[in-house]
């Protein structure tokens, strides 16, 4: 067995490479865990059935989701559908309904372990670090060879240690913290690179916020984004039923960091992304977010539609009469069932239907612009997604901002980018 | 001249076969940070199960900066796509560097590409280098060696040395991407 030594990336890939490496090594790793999702995983299939290699070696550990389409839009996404449940069939991997929930979320949730190596077709793969796994993205080819045949080759990249300390002020969250790091890196500062994230304030972030900064790497380039192993992660293993899927992980205390990076959120304000770039971002209260009309507002996505964030927006909502301005539309979108469940039980979803959003089945829904919801010429949304590039939300046409679950509730309520901090006080 | 029906240059891009060692053809500029969303558009979701006719929307929402037309009416199956940084930034879809392969762009020049872009280019046998791409304007007419890893502008008489591949990822581009190398090594055969 390999030393475990050095950044959690490095004793990661060494225990599952089988051999001490460090970065900059060319490896191969075997796999653990992999996902398909139905954006990705039908070409993974075409591509496993040209070369005759339709197996998996780690059916307990792979999951098909059928969430970016939930449910399909019509009969060539159904037909695809179709080819993914003749998959799941064939090589005994698991599924993951339509209604079930965005991958991300159910993934964590319900399969991915410390120390796992994760690799799924979908970018947001990375969302696994918050476990302490070593989750990455990759494309419906290279995940189907991992799933085939339970290993993948690796550069294993530099890593970057991310010291967070200082307590968020009331209306500011992980998510104005992810934003304002990817804004200070740019969006390829991260590329080819691990971060890891560390220090009191990681350690204070629950598993859903630790989630929402992991899920947001990828818009900074990185290949991965890991936060350590801890009692939260137990714990929170543990209101799982799985605890035996926890282990320590944590960085070897003389681990050699490429770049070192400290954070003091106690400043931090909440944060927006402008149009057509994640980097693009700027304090609530700069001039650039100022007077821009919000048409529609998006409470949903593998960033932020955990229970948490639900819970947060609906308080927002409730405290204001549920009144959200006239010429908004709310769409939300539940991360799973299991939380559509929980908000329904606890009353959210009557807030925000009381609210007139409207409220679709759990999935990706609107944030990658192929599912319901497209904006119109001109239009501006908000949304507490991951992306605003030309095209997302369905129209090229039209500006998609990035904010928090509060910025988005305050901003519905509004009728414009809002700071939530002033919407709360109201 | 181009053929300016996007169906047809796809048809024609399918049965263009690449000599990495004597690529020729004009540069098309679509800058810095180009998304897969705007090679292969959300909203064009449920044409991933035909990848021809998903191919006909490639690139559709990158500005050129010659022509105010679409990419696919504009390019010639043959030419080059020149980008600034962070080329394929955003999502894993494979379909956006599988498509600009299908519709016979010779190679993608950039000054940087993004990491899930980069490895899935190779991969589905999309040649792409980096390289300094301050020198290239649309229109210039490119002569390019891979193996050699040399850029040359005819249009300006400048040559400009490529970095080179990473070795396991050249055996894989060499191999005619990922499937090919594992159908052919029964598995993964790098060392």
């Amino acid at each position: 067995m390999a030393a475990v030594t050095g950044t959690m990336t490095e004793q990661i890939l060494s225990e599952k490479a089988g051999e001490s490496v460090t970065s900059g090594d060319v490896t191969v790793v075997d796999v653990d865990k992999a996902l398909l999702q139905d954006g990705t995983g039908p070409l993974t299939v075409r591509q496993l059935r040209d070369i005759d290699l339709e197996q998996c070696a780690i059916p307990d550990g792979t999951v098909v989701f059928l969430d970016h389409q939930a449910p399909p839009m019509n009969d060539r996404m159904a037909n695809e559908h179709a080819l993914l449940r003749e998959f799941v069939d064939e090589v005994g991997a698991q599924l993951s309904d339509v209604g079930d929930g965005i991958c991300h979320q159910v993934m964590n949730y319900d399969y991915t372990a410390p120390g796992d190596v994760l690799v799924g077709a979908d970018s947001h793969t990375v969302t696994g670090g918050a476990l302490g796994a070593f989750a990455t993205g990759m494309g419906s080819t290279d995940v189907g060879i991992g799933l085939a045949l339970g290993e993948t080759w690796m550069k294993v990249p530099p890593v970057d240690r991310f010291r967070i300390e200082g307590a968020f002020s009331p209306g500011v969250y992980a998510k104005d913290l992810i934003l304002r790091i990817i804004g200070d890196v740019g969006a390829d500062g991260e590329n080819y690179r691990a971060m890891e994230f560390v220090g009191p304030t990681a350690e204070a972030m629950r598993i859903d916020e630790r989630m929402t900064v992991a899920n947001m790497v990828v818009e900074a380039g990185a290949k991965a984004g890991l936060f350590p192993s801890d009692e939260t992660t137990k714990e929170f293993l543990e209101s799982r039923e799985r605890v035996e899927d926890w282990q320590p992980i944590e960085p070897d205390p003389d681990a050699e960091y490429d770049r070192e990076y400290e954070y003091d959120v106690s400043d931090l304000e909440p944060q927006v992304a402008y149009p057509h770039q994640v980097d693009n971002v700027v304090s609530v209260t700069h001039d650039r977010v100022q007077d821009v009309p919000i048409h529609q507002a998006f409470l949903g996505s593998c960033t932020n539609a955990r229970y948490e964030d639900l819970q947060i927006a609906a308080e927002i909502i409730a405290s204001h009469d549920y009144e959200v301005h006239p010429d908004t539309r709310l769409i939300v979108n539940p991360a799973s069932r299991e939380v559509y469940e929980r908000a329904m039980a606890d009353g959210l979803m009557e807030t925000f239907s009381k609210a007139g959003a409207a409220i679709n089945t759990a999935g990706c829904g609107i944030c990658y612009g192929g599912h319901q919801g497209a904006l119109a010429d001109g239009e501006n949304a908000i949304g507490a997604n991951n992306r605003n590039f030309k095209g997302r939300f369905g129209n090229p046409k039209a500006d998609v901002y990035l904010g928090s679950p509060a910025t988005v509730a305050a901003s519905a309520i509004r009728g414009e980018i809002a700071d939530p901090r002033a919407v709360i006080e109201a | 001249m181009s053929d300016e029906d996007p169906a047809a240059n796809v048809e024609r891009g399918k049965a263009i076969d690449r000599d990495l060692s004597n690529l020729d053809g004009s540069a098309w500029d679509v800058g810095d940070g180009v998304s897969t969303d705007l090679i292969a558009p959300g909203r064009y979701f449920d044409l991933r199960s035909d990848l021809d006719r998903l191919a006909e929307h490639t690139l559709e929402d990158a500005d050129l900066v010659t022509t105010d037309d679409r990419f696919m009416e504009a390019m010639e199956p043959g030419d080059f796509v020149v980008a600034g940084e962070n080329f394929g930034q955003g999502s894993s879809r494979e379909h956006a560097p599988a498509i600009i392969e299908r519709v016979g762009v010779s190679a993608v020049i950039a000054e940087s590409v993004a990491r899930i872009f980069y490895r899935n280019a190779v991969n589905v046998g999309l040649p792409i280098v980096t390289c300094d791409t301050s020198g290239i304007s649309e229109g210039d007419d490119l002569h390019v060696d891979l193996i050699e890893g040399v850029v040359e502008n005819r249009t300006t008489g400048e040559t400009i040395r490529v970095d080179p591949l990473p070795d396991v990822m050249m055996t894989i581009l060499q191999d005619g991407g990922l499937k090919a190398h594992v159908a052919a090594n029964d598995g993964l055969e790098l060392e």
